[in-house]
């Protein structure tokens, strides 16, 4: 997911320098392959902008697989069948592993694991505002699978075609990997919005609270969107937010009428003409206040990655110790 | 202290299948590395055999000398259809 | 007691140990110390839950009385769960993490192994499955174990805390009690204390490849599988775990 486009650095602050002929023919040879369909692999000669723009995505993309994994984690111990219990489990994993493959594809582009993990904990990384939304009831449980997923999944299915060949292929198994997330969030939904009265309000309210936030999934408006042009020309994206953001609403407010559920906004409404649902401005002041860090659960997400790491600083350094002391041990071994 | 060094992971799906490189993994040591290779890459049962090598381990070659290494379409007469048989000639 | 009642009991008993070895395990997401051991956890975890699954289901089935697994995991007090002592017991630092699984693990391994030729085909098969998961559990947990105890300094005083702190604990997985005496006298389960012997060869190898000193016997506590007396952690355990049944009894999920 999770491609939200991030960066705060406003426009024009890349500085421009003179480009030499050589690089001219290069980054012509490269916009060749690019539109010839042909992937770049990790070796192969890039525009540092290519480069640093990949980097940016992925690694914002796997920081918010691994902080999207608190959220859902502040319900597993609550999970209300066994079943619901493994379920959950078993997706959250799933996003770890996720964010393992990005931060893999991520270091074939020459950045270190613990430079990314160090960027992420310092919070000069970004990633996606959604997960600084707190997880109340139940139901939010359900809710981040049917609409976060759903959003993410919107947003990641074009990215395994993306030129940049390993971010394609991690893509590709995530994508099958997650198939079923979306799926068992609706699942939790319909069973609830079934259910007793208390459940149904869980669940409205639920909706009403992360309906917004997930519309912001998709980033800024395309009008405000600096990436968006040169992520396109270089088949990063294949979509622009605005389009993503349309078929995701397109898609989901059937699936919200079938279980009579009231999408809190009162200017949704079908538009023959355009043959897409016309909805409301998403509240982007909100959008910007939680992405430079004033959301929810901004501190308490990052404070969460922080303490499991510095917590974890001995059992990392102790397999390390061992694993060198165990090389020289048989190192001496091979010599007597 | 640096972080665990980096694995290229490879897994045969089923016997009759050559390994396969499917991502890597951190890990202190190649013992560990093999289980958290299991661990992150056989979650559906993928998987009838495990290699792990230390990504300092692959010599790679590099994108320019693809034209050295892999020149196209030269030596013809090594594709059987550079060859004119009859077509009356069987099981050729 | 008649067959039917002893074998329900000795079904929660297995089931439990899965049941709260896997809640304890689902307290640590977000919390590993490496990305990579958080998916290790995650999928012992699941192994676990899947465990209590199978064993509670059968339980609900030879009791008669219409519980279901999930009645069984959600509606039941800490007067009712059979669980061993060793597995409520808190997460700690990872050392005692990686020590509890160890050692549970390493008692379940010789259990199911036992199991696997029950009289009860049912069990027998659950075991084959839960064996073959909780070999993998031994293994992982016994790597750490070493690692940690031949590791750094600070490592191997955790390590060694967590393993004299979770010893006492050991004792009770290898008494014996009316319960036991019946399962093993119909064929359907092992006598625990038949699988101490090699137990404790699997323990004190991985200990002593981790430089890490077996703990003397002292006093060991039991009360958890006849549920006579848990510890005080068992009850909050419970209380987060059965919280959405609780407080909705009428609800479905």
């Amino acid at each position: 997911m999770y491609t939200q486009g991030l960066d705060l650095v406003p426009k024009g602050a890349e500085a421009q320098r003179p480009k030499d002929a050589e690089e001219v023919r290069l980054e012509e040879e490269f916009q060749k392959k690019i539109d010839a369909e042909i992937r770049i692999e990790p070796d192969d000669w890039m525009p540092e902008g290519y480069r640093r723009t990949l980097i940016r995505q992925i690694s914002q993309h796997a920081h918010s697989e691994i902080v999207g994994m608190l959220p859902e984690g502040n319900w597993v111990t609550r999970a209300p069948t066994l079943r619901r219990k493994a379920i959950l489990l078993a997706k959250i994993q799933d996003e770890a592993g996720h964010g393992l493959y990005l931060y893999s594809a991520c270091e074939t582009l020459g950045v270190s694991r613990e430079e990314l993990i160090e960027q992420l904990l310092s919070g000069k990384a970004k990633y996606s505002s959604i997960f600084n939304y707190p997880t109340l009831t139940w139901a939010d449980v359900g809710i981040i699978g049917w609409l976060v997923d759903g959003a993410a999944i919107m947003n990641q299915v074009p990215l395994q075609r993306c030129s940049y060949g390993p971010y394609a292929r991690a893509m590709i198994r995530i994508c099958r990997e997650e198939s079923f997330h979306q799926r068992q969030g609706y699942e939790i939904v319909m069973a609830m919005a079934q259910g007793t009265p208390e459940q149904r309000r869980m669940v409205q309210d639920a909706l009403n609270r992360w309906w917004w936030p997930v519309l912001m999934m998709f980033g800024p408006p395309d009008k405000d969107s600096w990436h968006t042009a040169q992520s396109m020309k270089w088949k990063i994206k294949r979509f622009t937010n605005d389009e993503l953001r349309q078929r995701f609403v397109d898609a989901v407010v059937p699936q919200a009428e079938r279980l009579g559920l009231k999408i809190p906004d009162p200017h949704l409404k079908w538009n023959p003409e355009r043959g897409h649902y016309d909805f409301g401005e998403v509240p982007w002041d909100e959008f910007w206040r939680v992405v430079r860090g004033d959301g929810p659960c901004n501190r308490q997400r990052l404070e969460q990655r922080r303490r499991a790491w510095e917590e974890g600083r001995w059992v990392r350094e102790a397999a390390l110790t061992y694993a060198e002391k165990r090389r020289r041990r048989r190192e001496a071994a091979r010599a007597a | 202290m640096k972080g665990w060094p980096l694995y290229e992971v490879f897994i045969r799906p089923r016997n009759g299948i050559a390994h396969r490189h499917v991502g890597s993994v951190h890990a202190p040591d190649p013992e560990m590395a093999l289980e958290l290779a299991r661990d992150l890459y056989c979650r559906r049962g993928e998987g009838a055999s495990i290699w792990v090598v230390p990504a300092s381990a692959i010599t790679a070659s590099r994108p320019e000398d693809r034209d050295a290494f892999f020149e196209p379409l030269e030596k013809e007469y090594r594709h059987p259809s550079h060859y004119d048989i009859p077509p009356d000639v069987k099981n050729m | 007691m008649d067959r039917q009642e002893v074998l329900f009991e000795y079904l929660l008993r297995l089931g439990d140990n899965a049941l709260i070895l896997g809640q304890r395990l689902c307290e640590l997401v977000g919390w590993a110390p490496e990305l990579e051991e958080e998916m290790a956890l995650a999928n012992i975890a699941l192994d676990c839950i899947g465990q209590a699954r199978l064993f509670l289901s059968y339980a609900g089935e030879v009791e008669g009385r219409g519980r279901d697994e999930d009645a069984l995991a959600f509606r039941r007090d800490v007067l009712d769960l059979r669980n061993a002592l060793l597995v409520e017991q808190p997460n700690g630092d990872f050392a005692h993490t990686i020590g509890r699984l160890f050692l549970i693990s390493a008692f379940n391994e010789q259990l199911y192994a036992a199991l696997t030729g029950s009289a009860d085909r049912r069990l027998a098969d659950i075991a084959q499955k839960a064996l073959v998961e909780t070999r993998y559990h031994v293994r992982h947990s016994g790597e750490w174990v070493i690692r940690l105890g031949d590791g750094t300094e600070e490592s191997h005083r955790r390590m060694q805390k967590a393993i004299d702190d979770l010893w006492m604990y050991t004792g009770e997985l290898f008494t014996t009690d009316e319960i036991d005496r019946k399962i093993a006298e119909a064929g359907i389960g092992p006598d625990p204390a038949t699988l101490k012997p090699a137990w404790d060869r699997r323990v004190e190898a991985v200990l002593r490849e981790a430089t890490l000193e077996r703990p003397q016997d002292g006093w060991m506590p039991t009360g958890g599988k006849d549920g006579r007396m848990h510890s005080e952690h068992l009850g909050h355990l419970l209380a987060e775990m059965q919280f959405l049944q609780r407080a909705y009894p009428d609800a479905r999920w």
